[in-house]
């Protein structure tokens, strides 16, 4: 092989891990979605839709609820309550009431969030508001459900040895365009 | 390497023999605009530097002169005189864009520019015994890629930021204060400069690592190679693995402020923090691109200086190697505050106390090849050494920070400031002081003034100590980075800190009077003006070199195993 042909292989072989790199910063994203679903950091919950709850094992856990709007989005939403006190294991409901303030029809969607990071992995998400996009008509007040359960795995967890209690919070967004909520 | 078997007479004898030999040079316009000549492009990489590290300096000098005294003296007159509207809001988003373009012109346009495409371009292609670089019109490309981002990002301080003229994101440019909260167009120009600085400087590694892998003279093996190579080589690599994701993350950064998308929106599914690692997975690379090839000027320079070999050349070079692959996987220890759990701390915090090793392998093999060597202390020698001094500093508070729990409270304060400006202002800016008296007779071919050379060394010195120690109380007695103001209790290490910016500004005036000087009455420098320790080919041929050099090979012995069994001079 001829020099000249030398480096040009080497240049286009270098030239393409360039590229791949390229490749690999976009894949980031999704790849960095999977891994904070797989292992709940920075406090992703987990989604099992539709699964069922593998029944109490009787211990308690208090679960806190969080609610709050996007400046930009003229909605009320709040828990109804505060707190429950969960049996871990268990299938429970939450009800969050949302208002529409404003005279017009306006669709949200809403992200969440389980703080401490270290419980979200043990935090099943069963059915959620969340799932999907919610439209209010002016004035209109709706009663949203969330269905989840606190996976049992939670108490056999050395870093969860001090969590009494995990706040699910919940932030609607004004949808301006199709979100890819995940 | 004197032991190569030619001289300078050997390599040039084309020129004595017809004119149209090595030295035949282009007209102006073609040797400078469309330069393919490694030696050229390297000088204008230089010039170009120097320049932008004026406009940096200067920068800083603005707010060393805002910081001098408690309270808010001169922002909103300059905030003015860059056409910002009124208001306090818009001269404080001023001081946001000093900071900014600060970072990014010193990063991306001073530093980059001299280690690699100006020395680097300059001398790994002599070093190798390679006639020019292995894609001399990529060269080209390269270079006068940086032209147009450098005047894009200054283009930018002209043009609506949102708060008022010019992009204040910091050079992190983080989301979402980079993405909805900046209207305007001058973070678009500022995204669009550092595409086009990352181009260049992705382009400019694929060069290196051909030149490097392709084009080393016969006998010059890897393990011969002289360590300014080798740390080039490992900084192309760096360059090729880190700068693509940069250019993923600013592209990310643009479709979200201009395209709808949310990759960094939590209101769309999207997550800051993401910006953030993808952000600090080229950021932490980025600050060995800056000193690697200043851990390679240095071994030369204290080599030669010294009379002696580099002590432990292998474990000198895979030290770089190692530095290299273990800066890859130390990212997040930028990010202890963004809400990583225990357990990723604590991995972050053990995988950064790592990289002290491989480092402190190098300072010791430095102090091990001064040790029982002929030392002379000339100018190159003395900023080599002041290299060594302040890296270590900088290594030491490095070594701090690199814990999780201290960095909490330590986090965006000046001791952060004080750190990476011991590492970087002060290690990578000595290194290329040094290696910039140590190779000017041989790019000039005009000696330069000694007694110059050492003034500036020690003004310089004690300025830039004045300068950034102080930062360490501030730091540790909880001063945050990035505000123009502060309460009277740090009044007086602030004043400190800005003499000492104006002892270093004196230092500074020194240098260009030097260079002045040198290039106009400097003395005739001969081929090797440091005599028996410099052995690198550079020094066999002449000062300044021809302007193709090597168009006979020089062939490397196979005895010389890079001047660890150096013949005595009687058999040379």
């Amino acid at each position: 092989m001829n020099p000249a042909a030398r480096n040009l292989r080497t240049g286009l072989i270098a030239g393409l891990v360039a590229c791949l790199m390229v490749g690999m910063g976009f894949a980031a994203v999704p790849l960095y979605r999977m891994f904070c679903q797989q292992t709940g950091w920075g406090g992703t919950a987990r989604i099992d839709e539709g699964a069922t709850a593998p029944g109490s094992v009787g211990r308690i856990v208090t679960v806190r609820f969080d609610a709050n709007t996007n400046a930009r989005l003229p909605w009320s939403f709040a828990p109804e309550q505060q707190t429950q006190r969960v049996a871990i294991g268990a299938r429970q409901i939450a009800f969050f009431d949302a208002t529409n303030l404003s005279n017009k029809t306006v669709t949200g969607s809403a992200a969440f969030n389980i703080s401490p990071d270290q419980s979200a992995r043990y935090f099943v998400k069963v059915q959620c508001f969340c799932f999907t996009q919610q439209t209010l008509q002016p004035g209109e007040t709706q009663r949203m459900p969330v269905v989840f359960y606190v996976d049992p795995a939670f108490l056999k967890d050395r870093d969860n040895d001090q969590v009494s209690e995990i706040t699910l919070s919940y932030t609607f967004y004004a949808v301006d365009q199709a979100p890819t909520q995940g | 390497m004197t032991d190569t078997t030619a001289n300078a007479h050997f390599f040039q004898k084309e020129e004595h023999h017809e004119h149209h030999g090595a030295d035949h040079k282009p007209g102006f316009f073609a040797r400078w605009f469309l330069s393919t000549n490694h030696k050229d492009i390297g000088t204008l990489y230089l010039i170009f530097a120097i320049t932008a590290g004026i406009i940096g300096g200067g920068i800083s000098g603005l707010m060393r002169a805002e910081l001098a005294h408690p309270g808010i003296q001169y922002l909103p007159m300059w905030a003015h005189f860059f056409g910002a509207p009124a208001g306090n809001d818009a001269a404080l988003h001023f001081w946001n864009v000093m900071v900014t373009a600060h970072g990014l012109i010193m990063v991306f346009f001073m530093v980059m520019p001299a280690m690699i495409g100006g020395f680097g371009n300059w001398f790994v292609p002599i070093m190798i015994g390679a006639p020019d670089m292995a894609f001399p019109r990529m060269n080209n490309v390269s270079f006068w890629l940086i032209v147009p981002a450098f005047t894009l990002l200054l283009g930018s301080l002209f043009v609506s930021g949102g708060t008022g003229n010019g992009a204040g994101t910091g050079w992190t440019l983080y989301a979402p204060l980079s993405t909805s909260g900046s209207a305007g167009p001058s973070v678009d120009m500022a995204i669009l400069a550092l595409h086009l600085a990352g181009a260049s400087s992705i382009l400019g590694a694929v060069n290196f690592i051909t030149t490097i892998f392709n084009m080393r003279a016969p006998g010059m093996t890897l393990h011969k190679m002289p360590l300014f190579a080798w740390s080039v080589l490992v900084t192309a690599f760096l360059l090729l693995l880190a700068l693509p994701v940069l250019a993923a993350a600013i592209t990310m950064l643009l479709t979200d402020r201009n395209f709808g998308t949310t990759f960094f929106d939590a209101s769309g599914g999207g997550d800051p923090i993401l910006y953030q690692h993808l952000f600090w997975f080229f950021g932490h690379p980025e600050v060995y691109i800056m000193i690697l090839p200043g851990f390679g000027m240095v071994s030369h320079i204290i080599s030669t200086f010294s009379k002696k070999p580099i002590f432990g050349y292998l474990g000198m070079a895979y030290a770089m190697v190692a530095i290299g692959v273990v800066g890859f996987v130390v990212w997040a220890h930028h990010m202890y505050t963004t809400g990583l759990d225990v357990n990723t701390k604590m991995y972050f915090t053990a995988a950064t106390m790592v990289i002290a090793v491989p480092t402190g392998i190098k300072i010791f093999s430095w102090i091990a090849t001064m040790w029982g060597g002929s030392i002379s202390f000339k100018t190159p020698m003395v900023w080599a050494m002041g290299f060594i001094f302040m890296f270590t500093v900088g290594g030491v508070t490095g070594v701090v920070l690199a814990n999780g729990g201290i960095d909490n409270y330590f986090q965006d304060t000046y001791y952060v400031v004080a750190h990476f400006h011991y590492v970087l202002s002060l290690g990578a800016v000595f290194s290329l002081f040094a290696g910039f008296y140590y190779w000017f007779p041989k790019m000039s071919g005009k000696m330069y003034n000694e007694f110059l050379g050492q003034a500036h060394f020690w003004v310089f010195f004690a300025g830039v100590n004045l300068l950034f120690f102080p930062m360490h109380f501030l730091g540790a007695q909880g001063m945050p980075r990035r505000y123009p103001d502060y309460p009277n209790a740090f009044a007086k290490w602030n004043a400190v800190a800005s003499h000492g910016y104006e002892v270093m500004t004196i230092g500074m005036a020194i240098f260009f009077v030097n260079i002045i000087w040198s290039l106009i009455a400097g003395k005739k420098a001969p081929a090797n003006p440091w005599g028996e320790g410099a052995t690198t080919l550079e020094w066999t041929l002449s000062s300044p070199p021809p302007y193709h050099q090597f168009e006979t090979l020089p062939i490397i012995d196979a005895e010389d195993l890079h001047g660890r069994d150096r013949r005595p001079p009687d058999r040379v």
